[in-house]
């Protein structure tokens, strides 16, 4: 599958193992027609015609599928299966096809009734426009008179017809905003249309010569196109970051008192209640250890780096990984009570910094609709004193309205902003949002998280004592081994994965042990490795994990957490563009100032809890900062949501990438500088289309004032003044090469606090 | 004149049986997988039908029967 290799390296390797089980399947399928049970998938690494043929074969190959099948564009397979045999091993097809996929569950999906409906109003707009402008260029041409008349008749129905129904999608925007005592831009184009549309249909009644039906109708026409486009990009955004593997389980195998296990899911999960946890899952609910030993991994939920071990009586938090061993976890806390509803309730509370953004657009529309309503006024209080003729001058001041009808300024923004969010994609960006593009532009701070944003989260050997046979058996014995300090030591010698190891055990909280060629050896805490307790002499010698051959030391790893490739470039890139970057962290102080000493971040804060982290950035929006938060954590959530604008990366919690407004894919921290120039190309286009509208219209009203408009001056201002915004817009510059997720392999490592032992 | 009087007519109607084509395809989830769609055109398969949304299943049902 060679084809496949760019989009195929999973952002995250250490999920790979997790593959829900059967019971999880089935719970997130559903019933459909004729008996037959669908599940939906998704596969992020689908994205050419043999992937198609490859997924669809594996997966109709499987006992018991009746169909399935792959949309391409979405990555989202749909697979039919009949009930009553076991379940389907769905996934383990697909990844043995080489395929990473992920259960889809219909919550995620929000039905998206809005874009249909766009498309719909879009269709009979432009099948009316299409047809009116035919008969009016006969009429431009100079019909004779009951021609003329007939065209204009049949013009009004259509273009009474078409304004009901496609121009609801206004008006309702519009009333809503009115209603609200405020103003959009939608408010201007409404009256604009009525007021054409009414006026049209009095003087074609009236047997005039001039009606606007042309430009009324293409110009709800372009306004509609515009905003499809717009829905169709955010929705691929959308359908981009829902299609990520859903990091919290969605159930749990409960242990009834007598023993039984079944399976349910995580809402109907009662604290008092005793769920398994195996190795390689996640904790669904907070709860208290209450048998068994492992070592799990929080940096997810805390933003801790290294793993901790947790025994009977720890207390451990929804969303944290055990690594290995089998837990049985008295669960304290619902799942509405729980740490990670807090988080969010957290977030909903932080959102001040956006709710009190005002979007360019309406902020052009607040100044643009007194000063162009004004004018027409005017224009019809002068037409009335100079000739006293009530229609004409009714006639003229809508005219000016008409010309002044804010076609440009409403394609403005949204088809600038479309072409950006396309320029994200390519680059493995997804755009939420179109005004978090314009809340980007405006940030002079970047705050990063560490654990998992600046560092890749994952351990790595920084420095090693152990040498010869003793690497390699050390090797051996991790290879066995999903802990991630055994990962980062097998990484050392990777061919010596094959050796034989002869009673392998995993001591969840200690460490490993086997018998390699003979000997003996432990790897792990040193206190167990060695089998005493360390003296103040032992302990400058032994930092990190022991290695001990038949009792003895033979050396010792030391692991720290690796820096995301081009990292200290990315912090370097930002501050030369004038920006500040801070760093804020939950984890210990040591770790969290020897990272910011080696990317050379000056303001760091350590040991923050996730509320320490929002009143931060509270504080820096009361002083009128705008920051950009960069963060992958649950405990990140609030402060994502609490700074202006915010990215996370696609191996973020399920409630990061909710709360962000940028989701990048691949492993890359230069998503953040490549982001803000877009931002700030898109900010200076979006400058650019508002200017050139505002003078395209300054120039023209003189005409309108004057009482010179025709409807061919009309149809071709509007058009004209659309045309040129968009052809703007499409000017947004393309950069040659793709760069996040390219070099991927260029770890350097994070310097060791030192020890002062 | 009466030569319009049958043109015009003919004309919208053209029309309208584009535009209620358009709306029938959508309907039938043929705009939903457009990457797709377009890599389908070479792959050696039978069914070639796009599967649609629960909510249009009784719309894709009546034009399943029609074929």
């Amino acid at each position: 599958m060679a084809c496949c290799a760019p989009g195929a390296e999973s952002p995250l390797p250490s999920q790979r193992a997790e593959r829900p089980s059967a019971e999880e399947i089935l719970h997130a399928s559903r019933n459909i027609e004729d008996g037959l049970v669908q599940t939906d998938l998704s596969v992020p690494s689908a994205h050419c015609g043999s992937c198609i043929a490859a997924i669809e074969g594996a997966l109709t190959k499987l006992e018991g599928v009746v169909s399935a099948r792959l949309n391409l564009s979405t990555r989202r397979a749909t697979v039919k299966w009949r009930p009553g045999g076991p379940v389907p091993p769905l996934l383990r097809a697909l990844s043995d096809a080489g395929y990473e996929a992920s259960l889809f569950s219909y919550e995620d999906d929000e039905a998206d009734p809005e874009l249909a409906r766009l498309i719909r109003a879009t269709a009979v707009a432009g099948f009316a426009a299409m047809n009116i402008m035919l008969l009016s260029v006969s009429v431009w041409a100079g019909a004779d008179e009951t021609t003329r008349h007939a065209f204009h008749l049949l013009s009004a129905l259509l273009a009474v017809l078409a304004v009901a129904y496609s121009g609801r999608i206004f008006f309702r925007s519009a009333w809503a905003a009115v209603r609200s005592g405020a103003t959009n831009m939608d408010v201007p184009i409404s009256l604009g249309i009525l007021l054409a549309l009414a006026l049209s249909v009095h003087d074609t009644l009236q047997n005039e010569p001039h009606a606007y039906f042309d430009a009324t109708t293409a110009l709800i026409f372009f306004l509609l196109g515009g905003r499809t486009l717009d829905h169709l990009m955010r929705r691929k955004a959308r359908t981009a970051v829902l299609g990520l593997a859903k990091m919290m389980p969605r159930g749990a195998s409960v242990i009834a008192p007598d023993g039984t296990r079944t399976y349910k899911p995580q809402s109907e999960i009662e604290p008092g209640e005793l769920v398994l946890v195996a190795a390689g899952e996640r904790i669904p609910l907070d709860g208290t250890v209450e048998v068994g030993t492992a070592d799990i991994d929080a940096a997810l939920v805390t933003g801790e780096a290294g793993p901790l071990a947790v025994t009977p009586g720890t207390q451990v938090l929804s969303g944290m990984m055990n690594l290995n061993g089998s837990l049985q976890i008295r669960i304290t806390r619902t799942a509405r009570d729980s740490f990670i509803a807090g988080m969010i309730r957290m977030m909903e509370a932080a959102e001040h910094a956006r709710a009190h953004y005002r979007r360019i657009a309406d902020r052009a529309a607040a100044l643009y609709s007194p000063v162009v309503h004004g004018l027409a006024a005017l224009a019809f209080l002068g037409w009335i004193a100079a000739t006293g003729d009530w229609h004409r001058s009714l006639t003229v001041a809508i005219c000016v309205l008409i010309i002044t009808c804010p076609c440009a300024l409403g394609l403005a923004v949204p088809m600038v902003q479309v072409v950006a969010a396309r320029r994200l994609l390519e680059r493995g960006i997804a755009l939420k949002e179109g005004s978090a593009l314009e809340r980007l532009a405006e940030v002079d701070t970047v705050v990063f998280d560490k654990t998992g944003t600046l560092t890749i989260g994952e351990l790595h050997v920084a420095r090693c004592s152990v040498t010869g046979k003793d690497l390699s058996a050390a090797a051996a014995l991790t290879a066995r081994s999903r802990h991630p300090v055994s990962r980062a030591v097998a990484e050392l010698a990777e061919k010596a994965s094959h050796i034989e190891v002869e009673e392998f055990r995993e001591r969840p909280g200690y460490g490993v042990e086997g018998r390699v060629g003979g000997d003996h050896y432990r790897l792990g805490r040193p206190e167990w490795a060695l089998g005493r307790q360390l003296s103040t002499a032992d302990r400058s010698l032994f930092s990190g994990t022991a290695l001990a051959r038949n009792g003895s030391s033979a050396g010792f790893f030391e692991l720290s957490d690796a820096l995301r490739p081009r990292a200290r470039e990315v912090v370097e890139m930002l501050r030369d563009r004038g920006l500040a970057v801070a760093m804020l962290s939950g984890d210990r102080p040591e770790t969290v100032s020897a990272a910011a000493a080696s990317l050379g971040i000056q303001t760091s804060h350590a040991g923050l809890l996730p509320e320490d982290k929002t009143a931060w950035l509270e504080e820096r929006r009361r002083e009128g900062g705008k920051v950009l938060m960069v963060g992958d954590g649950l405990n990140d959530a609030p402060a994502l949501s609490a700074a202006l604008v915010s990215m996370a990366p696609a191996s973020a919690a399920d409630a990061g990438r909710a709360a962000a407004d940028l989701v990048y894919f691949g492993s890359g921290l230069m998503a953040v500088p490549e982001a803000l120039t877009i931002a700030r190309t898109a900010n200076r286009l979006v400058r650019q289309n508002l200017i050139f509208a505002v003078s395209y219209n300054a120039l023209v009203i003189p005409i309108a004032v004057a009482g010179h408009v025709t409807p061919l001056i009309a149809a071709l201002a509007m058009s004209l003044s659309s045309v040129l915004v968009v052809a703007n817009a499409l000017r947004f510059p393309r950069t040659k090469q793709r760069t996040t997720g390219a070099a991927k392999r260029n770890i350097s490592m994070l310097p060791l606090p030192d020890k002062a032992l | 004149m009466t030569v319009l009087a049958w043109l015009i007519p003919i004309a919208l109607a053209m029309g309208a049986v584009a535009l209620l084509a358009f709306i029938w395809s959508m309907r039938t989830g043929q705009y939903d997988d457009l990457d797709g769609a377009a890599e389908r055109v070479l792959l050696a398969q039978k069914e070639d039908w796009p599967l649609t949304e629960p909510s249009d299943q009784s719309a894709r049902k009546n034009d399943n029967e029609r074929r």
